[in-house]
């Protein structure tokens, strides 16, 4: 029995009918073909399956695809925009930030709320928010390297229009 | 894994979502952040064919003080305790157990209320309920009552909590001038439920103790409030005796089972140890210190 939804993923309006009991994960792997969130463990541990609901990182297996009705999701897919990387992304590549990248879409969702939230994150602030996320191969060294050089990449980003807004007020 | 069937239902108001519940009775569950009940539904432990999910509800995500009363809404979430200004500089208890629940996503939907309506006997905030003498609103559509923490737990996951009820608010009496708490937590790693966990809310008076709340985490069929360990500091000094003697008693009523996170012994004696620590923290910060 199917139960009508409509959640803007990656800012599309997608609309389906779906089980009540199908978890979010699901609808985005296998109804909406979007691959890039893993699962992991599948118990609410591991942090593969992130995605963010409304900007905020939630383990897609720890919530209902009805529950989204309505809401903004953002998957990996919607990172590089048109085939540039997102400097996330690129940071986690310069840097060694992963080594088999099944916990690398999470990861770079985590991260990326991380630093809307607090742009200049030390060492510690990274490990702590991304505690919810587990790497079985990198030991984190690497990922914490790839978040900080994310970090100024972004501020020099989003400097330089604020700069060239300056200059031409 | 996904969940056994069930019908789903996202009401818009309190009254609408009590109608539900009351017209399922036991069939019936409430879905707050769903970090429990979700693994619950997968691992079919549980399979309510009806779940009532509440977060469509506006304005339950509320923290006020009001009238000598903290109240909290059953949509504040642990991330809300975790960055709330007041809980950092009123409620030391609240705020040191915050950013210990579970990991940071999961604490971004987890909520307080669902936590303690769930009351898993390795949940934090039941202790920390238990601490400070909450009384928790449960109210189903023919009225409300309130019932206090420590009349709430039952056992392992049980509760007073009726099919056809909510629990629409937590009620803890407002912090007092040199009230100080403290809650400590052993885990193997982040995201794991506590070996031990003990909380610890003082309020001083005049260099004496005016009341203290001790609850224990963990180490029991349910949260524990350790009353004979918080009779034995009531107004008396705060001294070493009399913290020796309220960590004895703390341990002494722990009932904790040996597993892979420990021995019988061991665990009692953490409870010793954190029961002494967190009655200094919280005496330091009651001074306004720490």
């Amino acid at each position: 029995m199917g139960q009508p939804i409509t959640v803007t993923v990656n800012g599309e309006k997608r609309t389906a009918e779906v089980e009540p009991r199908l978890l979010l994960v699901h609808f985005l792997r296998e109804n909406l073909r979007l691959t890039g969130t893993h699962i992991g463990c599948d118990t609410t541990h591991c942090g593969a399956c992130t995605v963010l609901v409304d900007g905020t990182p939630v383990k897609s297996c720890t919530m209902l695809a009805v529950q989204a009705d309505g809401e903004q999701v953002t998957t990996v897919e919607a990172l590089a925009a048109g085939g540039t990387l997102h400097p996330i992304q690129a940071a986690f590549k310069e840097e060694h930030g992963l080594q088999c990248g099944f916990c690398t879409p999470g990861m770079m969702l985590t991260s990326i709320a991380l630093l809307q939230d607090n742009p200049d994150p030390t060492d510690d602030e990274i490990r702590w928010a991304l505690s919810g996320n587990i790497c079985r191969c990198t030991g984190y060294m690497n990922i914490v390297k790839a978040v900080k050089s994310a970090a100024v990449q972004m501020k020099a980003a989003a400097a330089v229009p604020a700069a060239t807004a300056a200059a031409r007020s | 894994m996904l969940p056994a069937p069930f019908e789903y239902h996202a009401p818009r108001s309190v009254d609408e979502a009590l109608d539900l519940l009351d017209q399922f009775g036991d069939e019936g569950k409430v879905l707050a952040g769903g970090q429990s009940l979700i693994p619950l539904l997968k691992l079919r432990f549980a399979s309510p064919a009806h779940l009532v999910d509440i977060n469509k509800i506006k304005g339950l995500d509320f923290i006020e003080e009001r009238d000598g009363t903290l109240r909290i809404g059953p949509l504040f979430r642990h991330k809300s305790a975790e960055r709330s200004s007041l809980l950092a500089s009123r409620y030391h208890v609240m705020a040191d157990a915050a950013p210990q629940i579970a990991d940071p996503i999961i604490r971004n939907r987890g909520t307080i209320a669902g936590s303690v309506a769930h009351a898993d006997p390795s949940g934090d905030w039941g202790t920390v309920l238990l601490a400070m003498d909450a009384d928790l609103v449960l109210r189903s559509k023919k009225g409300s009552r309130t019932v206090k923490a420590r009349d709430f737990f039952s056992g392992p996951f049980s509760t007073a909590l009726e099919s056809n009820e909510i629990l629409t608010e937590i009620r803890i009496p407002a912090a007092k001038a040199m009230t100080g708490g403290a809650y400590l937590k052993l885990e193997r790693k982040v995201g794991d439920f506590a070996t031990v966990a003990v909380a610890v809310h003082l309020r001083m008076d005049d260099g004496k103790v005016g009341s203290a709340g001790i609850g224990l985490t963990a180490v029991g069929p349910q949260n524990i409030k350790a009353e004979k360990a918080e009779e034995s500091l009531r107004g008396v000094r705060l001294d070493d005796a009399a913290i020796k003697q309220a960590a004895a008693l703390a341990a002494e009523a722990s009932d904790p089972k040996a597993d892979q996170r420990g021995s019988v012994e061991y665990k009692r004696n953490v409870v010793r140890v954190f029961t002494e620590r967190g009655l200094k923290r919280a005496s330091e910060r009651a001074r306004g210190g720490g």
